[in-house]
């Protein structure tokens, strides 16, 4: 990891520099016109975000800026890379964040397991305070932050905004109904803005190098880089900075290096766990948040899942609705009996116990558990690689139940 | 007004603000909801009270929306009927269904279960959930609530009344996913004076009635009555249920002025008394040192001779109602008729009627005191003077952000977990100026603890601050008068500040004082109410009766009691004879001369004033065996029948005392007929009716008659809804649970339809008399000055019959500083000799730094003191037992 002399060297804390000497409308502006999209897999326009919070003499305060650092998406680590591997360019993106919604105070709630990064993180605030990057009057300005790392008690549900607000304030990870939003009614009831690791270390940049300069490294109308990643029976498992827009099949081929020996791609998760299956006929589609949309999935996180020929899908999906079944915080019914209910019929499956009509009960809670339906979206994303499996492997349901079990398990490939 | 389309058809409604929840359900649609109440509002958890809305006549398709998270909007296009959403909606309860049992038929929930109502609203009928079930392990939370938690749905409405809404610590939600668990964090009694309600708010079987359950009915087979709490002074409606002779429950009976949708636990669980064995069914006659059950002409004809021989008098009870004390004043004449109060303590009633009549505004109902701005509580522990005053306190003191400053922040005005978000615990301010620790003190801005004089002197303090005509106090120690110059400053400022305070402490000069303080808020520019407390049911309503004190009445020779358990011996120590209109045996009545079997609230029909004022009408829930009447019907018949019936009575009370002029116009009188018939105690589906005598007759006897009111103790009878002060039950058809009460209200959360409430205490121009400035409290060398402390459980004397309640009560002490405890060499816990009006008592000594300084607390009816607290007594270490 850096320290913050080599990112200064390299260029670190120019953004902020910039960024002081515009006032906090211009900072929003700025990051407007340069399309960043949050990078925490809903994909909503930073700049948007950032300007519902009142600003001025007017605005209640405190405020706050929270980061999500809860990355606890199944298949997903790329914010894991940011935060262990350059923990100065999101403190940096922090105190510019902080400036465009006139934040004094910021919290950095992290993941349970990454210990290393909050380490990390907790040396770079140090050094960032002592060299007068934060703390009282940042620069001269007259900007005041203080940053704050909070480690989870890890729990899924908090990566949801307004559930991990609630964590913070030590209460029970249950999200909020929305409205209000965060940004008037947020951490405390105070105005707060909840970005995305990922998020925010794009903001330096854009500071840095201007709006313009971010569109451009796009392939998409989406602007800047995307973190990237691969995992599953793929050559070179990773997570690689690409281009916004790259396409799904250069990032599965060239950068994951494809399929390992022997294996052939049957789908893929795009952005981790919670979004739909996509399938080899989709490899030409460019990773960006629309076109992912178009192709009946979510751009998410950006870092796959791959699911190859010779495992089951019905066993993945077991894997995955278990997962979410467990994390489901029981506050709204359908999430909290609805999931346990998928879970067993697909273990039923899998054990052999599988009955005519559960295919179609596991169909109806794909839109039972819909948006809307459920308080917040866990339920929903639950769903996503349930509705697509059932869409693009129907048949794997089937022959579960027509052959009483798992066709893999009982004839394994050799 | 706007309109709202809902299924196609065009409803005017009436509330900005509302949910399309409470705007569907005020129109009178049947949507299905759990984790929505009235009183605690949204928040979106069940997701069971779906509908579609359309955004315009073209749309076709509608989006599934939570009713009771969006707003009501004018023009709006609904759809309950619409099929996804009417599938959806029964797919919640299939999910709600998953793990709950098939235990209806042995749940004390079942029959009147909001989950039974809303499963067949909803139309689920088949199970194809095949796997296995959660299960729990149950906690023992004490001797009131059972709990079941295999049967829970996870509404979370038990937390959200029990820490939200009531601010109880003990009871909380743990776990997460399917996996939820409502319960304590051990086993261990329920400490919330509210627990009760549990039962009420609870849709299901998870916290039931666990006195109950000892001696359960079916709701449909119980016999029901429109009642008034009579454990206190505040006057909560209840609704007791009977059965086989004996009363089986108490619940809450939704007032809008008085209680809303909740009691306190010595409400609904004190009635034990009424069904004890110690209870007095027929006459008893002396004969030597024996009482021997006699007949009622032999009874009625002794006492008639005993009235005839010497001087007499007639002794009344605050406890019984305007009718038994009017009664028996007819029979004694007014001026041998006593209140049944010493003179000091009938002194503090006269003041505070005369308080309340001073006032420039009436009583304020349960909704205005929970819109108060500021409080001010002087010499009250409301807790366990008047438990469900303190839980409207709560509200008050619990800043909610108004319609304005909600539609700023984004936020619905019914959306409760964001409005608590938003508000982050703020509170109004609350001055608790009381003798010690409190309830309410973790909610106070300030509490000041002191003797009761100490306390009028910082309230006049206050006044003198806010009104330069109110007398100075010139002497106040420089905290205090620091205080009284914040408490002044703030309550300059408050629009609707709200003053408490009663009779409990004892002290006429903390009366006077808050008469003084009164007016001075009403000289400023807010609107002040005046709350006060009054120990007993009718207390009030002997302060308008009147009458000469115990101690005069005790004078006479023979003396016919009304009540004789609130009395002591010694204070009727003098007469030669006793008559004694009992429920039960007390220590006078086993030494009386004749004893009459008196009913209890639940086996008579009357009018109670409460403390706010309001009259109140009880109506007779069931027939108890024996010869037993009410107060009332005794004196009517030593009279040789004076009165037709219960109406005749009323008239001439309403004649004869203009205070009482209103009480004919509470409740219908006695001949009032719907349709040609009576209302029915019984509900529609009550059983056993052929079979529950046959072991006596095999033909079945008529009902009692019941000349005194429009209800018939029968299931024949009128089957449309009654006026308001006659519902005997919340029932509709599709909601056989307490939740049916939105059925019977003018919108939801709303007053009873067509309920109105009558005062007979109300502001009429007086003024008090000039106040002087107590002198400030001098600690006295080898004496305390002892002052009455209160408990929810262990005060009220007849509640204590109930076991539970008397498991709960504490063991007597007697409470003094630690300061006073080291000068007097006692250790905590020690054994100490008090002496107090020529009595000795030994008692266990609690050293609490809440009690004033050179004072003491001994608790209200746990021990008997000889003399009106507050009173000086000498305490000495004493030896253990």
């Amino acid at each position: 990891m850096p320290d913050l002399r080599e990112y200064e060297q390299a260029g670190g804390y120019a953004g902020l520099r910039v960024a002081l000497r515009m006032t906090s409308t211009e900072v929003q502006g700025t990051v407007k016109a340069a399309n960043l999209r949050g990078r925490g897999g809903a994909g909503f326009p930073t700049g948007v975000k950032w300007s519902a919070v009142p600003l001025g003499e007017g605005a209640r305060r405190p405020k706050y800026l929270v980061v999500n650092a809860d990355e606890m998406e199944p298949g997903v680590m790329k914010d894991r890379i940011l935060l262990e591997g350059n923990p100065h360019q999101l403190i940096e993106g922090i105190v510019i964040a902080a400036h465009a919604i006139e934040a004094e105070h910021a919290f950095i709630f992290i993941r349970l397991a990454y210990r290393e990064a909050a380490e990390r993180l907790r040396r770079a605030i140090e050094e960032a305070a002592s060299a007068g990057y934060l703390g009282a009057n940042i620069l001269g300005s007259g900007l005041n932050l203080d940053i704050a790392v909070h480690r989870s008690a890890g729990r899924y549900i908090c990566g949801e905004e307004t559930a991990l607000l609630n964590a913070l304030e030590g209460k029970r990870p249950i999200p909020r109904a929305k409205p209000p939003f965060p940004q008037t009614v947020g951490l405390w009831g105070q105005p707060t803005v909840v970005n995305n690791v990922e998020t925010l270390c794009c903001v330096p940049h854009i500071l840095r190098h201007g709006p313009e300069w971010f569109l451009g490294l796009s392939r998409s109308s989406d602007g800047g880089t995307k973190l990237y990643g691969a995992s599953g029976r793929v050559r070179r498992p990773g997570v690689w900075e690409l281009p916004m827009g790259t396409p799904l099949r250069e990032i599965l081929e060239e950068h994951a290096g494809g399929m390992r020996e022997g294996y052939q791609l049957r789908g893929l998760l795009p952005g981790g766990a919670s979004t739909d299956f996509l399938t080899p006929e989709h490899l030409d589609i460019p990773m960006d948040f629309g076109s992912v949309t178009q192709a009946g999935s979510r751009l998410g996180t950006g870092t796959m899942v791959v699911l190859d020929d010779q495992t089951c899908p019905v066993s993945m999906l077991i894997s995955l609705e278990q997962f979410f079944a467990r994390e489901s915080c029981g506050w709204c019914t359908p999430c909290r009996e609805g999931l346990p209910w998928v879970v067993r019929l697909l273990r039923a499956l899998e054990n052999g116990d599988g009955r005519s009509d559960d295919v179609a009960l596991l169909e109806a809670h794909t839109r039972l558990l819909g948006p809307g339906r459920t308080f917040c979206a866990l339920a929903p994303g639950a769903m996503e690689p349930l509705q697509s499996a059932l869409k693009y492997f129907h048949e794997d349901f089937t022959r579960h139940i027509a052959e009483r079990g798992c066709p893999w398990r009982k004839a394994p490939v050799v | 007004m706007p309109t709202i389309f809902i299924d196609g058809k065009e409803y005017r409604y009436e509330g900005e603000g509302k949910s399309l929840l409470e705007v569907c359900l005020s129109l009178g649609f049947d949507v299905p909801y759990f984790c929505w109440h009235p009183a605690m509002h949204a928040v979106g958890a069940c997701r069971q009270c779906a509908v579609k809305v359309f955004t315009d006549a073209a749309d076709t398709r509608g989006k599934i929306v939570m009713s009771c998270m969006t707003a009501a909007v004018d023009g709006m296009r609904v759809s309950i009927d619409d099929p996804e959403v009417v599938d959806f909606r029964a797919r919640v309860i299939e999910w709600l269904m998953i793990n709950h049992p098939h235990d209806c038929a042995v749940c004390d929930e079942g029959g009147e279960c909001h989950l039974q109502d809303m499963t067949v609203m909803t139309g689920h009928v088949y199970r194809r959930y095949r796997f296995d079930k959660r299960t729990y392990r149950n906690q023992d939370l004490g001797p009131f609530i059972h709990h079941e938690m295999n049967r829970c749905i996870q509404c979370y409405r038990c937390v959200r009344f029990y820490r939200d809404y009531a601010d109880g610590r003990d009871l909380d939600v743990f776990g997460a996913h399917d996996h939820v668990y409502f319960g304590r964090f051990a086993d261990g009694a329920l400490e919330s004076p509210f627990s009760g309600n549990l039962v009420e708010v609870c849709p299901t079987g998870v916290f039931t009635d666990k006195v109950f359950k000892g001696q359960y009915a079916r709701k449909w087979d119980l016999t029901t009555a429109p009642s008034v709490c009579t454990l206190c002074g505040h006057g909560c409606n209840i609704l007791p249920g009977a059965r086989f002779g004996t009363l089986r429950r108490v619940r809450n009976r939704f007032n809008h002025a008085v209680n809303s949708y909740f009691i306190c636990d010595r409400g609904r669980y004190g009635f034990q008394f009424v069904n004890g064995e110690y209870r007095v069914r027929t006459p008893l006659l002396r004969e030597g040192d024996e009482l021997r059950a006699a007949s009622v002409d032999e009874a009625l004809t002794r006492i008639r001779e005993l009235l005839q021989s010497g001087s007499m008098a007639g002794i009344g009870s605050p406890r019984a109602s305007v009718e038994a004390n009017y009664a028996l004043r007819a029979l004694v004449g007014a001026e041998r008729f006593s209140h049944g109060l010493p003179e000091q303590q009938f002194a503090l009633l006269a003041a505070l009627l005369a308080l309340q009549r001073s006032a420039m505004s009436p009583s304020p109902t349960l909704p205005e005191v929970e819109q108060a701005d500021a409080v001010i509580i002087l010499g009250e522990d409301l807790a366990n003077t008047a438990p469900r005053l303190e839980l409207a306190v709560r509200q008050a003191a619990r800043i909610i952000p108004d319609e304005l400053e909600a539609a700023a922040l984004g936020i619905l005005p019914f959306d409760d977990a964001a409005l608590r978000e938003a508000a982050q615990g703020a509170t109004h301010p609350l001055f608790l100026c009381v003798t010690g620790a409190t309830s309410l003190d973790a909610l106070a801005t300030v509490t000041y603890r002191a003797v009761p004089d100490e306390l009028a002197r910082l309230a006049l303090a206050v006044a003198h601050r806010l009104d330069a005509s109110a007398p100075a106090v010139t002497d106040l120690a420089e905290d205090v008068a620091a205080l009284a110059d914040r408490m002044a400053e703030i309550l300059r400022n408050a629009r609707r500040p709200l003053l408490i305070c009663g009779a409990s402490a004892g002290s006429l000069a903390l009366i006077a004082a808050a008469g003084r303080l009164l007016a001075a808020l009403e000289a400023g520019d807010g609107s002040p109410m005046l709350r006060t407390v009054a120990p007993a049911c009718n207390s009030m309503g002997q302060a308008l009766l009147g009458g000469v004190s115990l101690e005069e009445a005790a004078t006479a020779e023979t003396l016919i009691v009304l009540d004789s358990e609130q009395l002591r011996p010694a204070q009727i120590a003098g007469a030669k004879q006793i008559v004694c209109l009992d429920s039960l045996l007390t220590e006078i009545s086993e030494r009386a001369d004749t004893v009459l079997p008196a009913a209890t609230f639940a086996e008579s029909a009357g009018t109670l004033v409460g403390s706010d004022g309001l009259a109140q009408r009880f109506f007779q829930v069931f027939v108890p065996e024996g010869e037993i009447r009410t107060g009332w019907q005794w004196c009517d018949a030593l009279m040789a029948g004076r009165w037709a019936n219960l109406d005749a009575l009323i008239t001439e009370i309403a004649t004869e005392s203009p205070a009482f002029a209103r009480i004919c116009a509470i409740a219908p009188p006695a001949d009032f007929r719907i349709l040609e018939q009576k209302v029915p105690r019984q509900s529609h589906r009550f059983s056993g009716r052929t079979a529950m005598t046959a072991n006596v007759s095999v033909n079945e006897p008529p009902p009692p008659d019941d000349p005194d009111s429009p209800l018939a103790f029968s299931m024949e009878g009128a089957q449309k809804r009654p006026p308001a002060p006659l519902v005997p039950r919340f029932w509709t058809p599709g909601w056989n649970s307490a939740q049916a009460v939105h059925k019977f209200q003018e919108e939801v959360g709303g007053p009873l339809r067509g309920s109105e409430i009558h005062r007979v205490i109300e502001p009429d121009g007086s003024t008090l008399p000039p106040v002087t400035v107590p002198s400030a409290f001098t600690p006295r060398e080898g004496e305390l000055l002892i002052l009455p402390a209160y408990h929810l459980f262990g005060t009220e004397p007849l509640s204590m019959l109930t076991p539970g309640i008397a498991e709960l009560a504490p063991a007597p002490y007697l409470a003094l500083h630690p300061a006073d405890a080291a000068r007097l060499g006692v250790k905590a816990g020690g054994m100490v000799t008090l002496t107090l009006g020529g009595t000795t008592h030994t008692l266990s000594a609690a050293l609490r730094d809440d009690v004033p300084r050179g004072a003491a607390l001994l608790p209200v009816g746990i021990v008997d003191s000889p003399v009106p607290l507050p009173a000086w007594g000498t305490m000495e270490r004493g030896r253990h037992a």
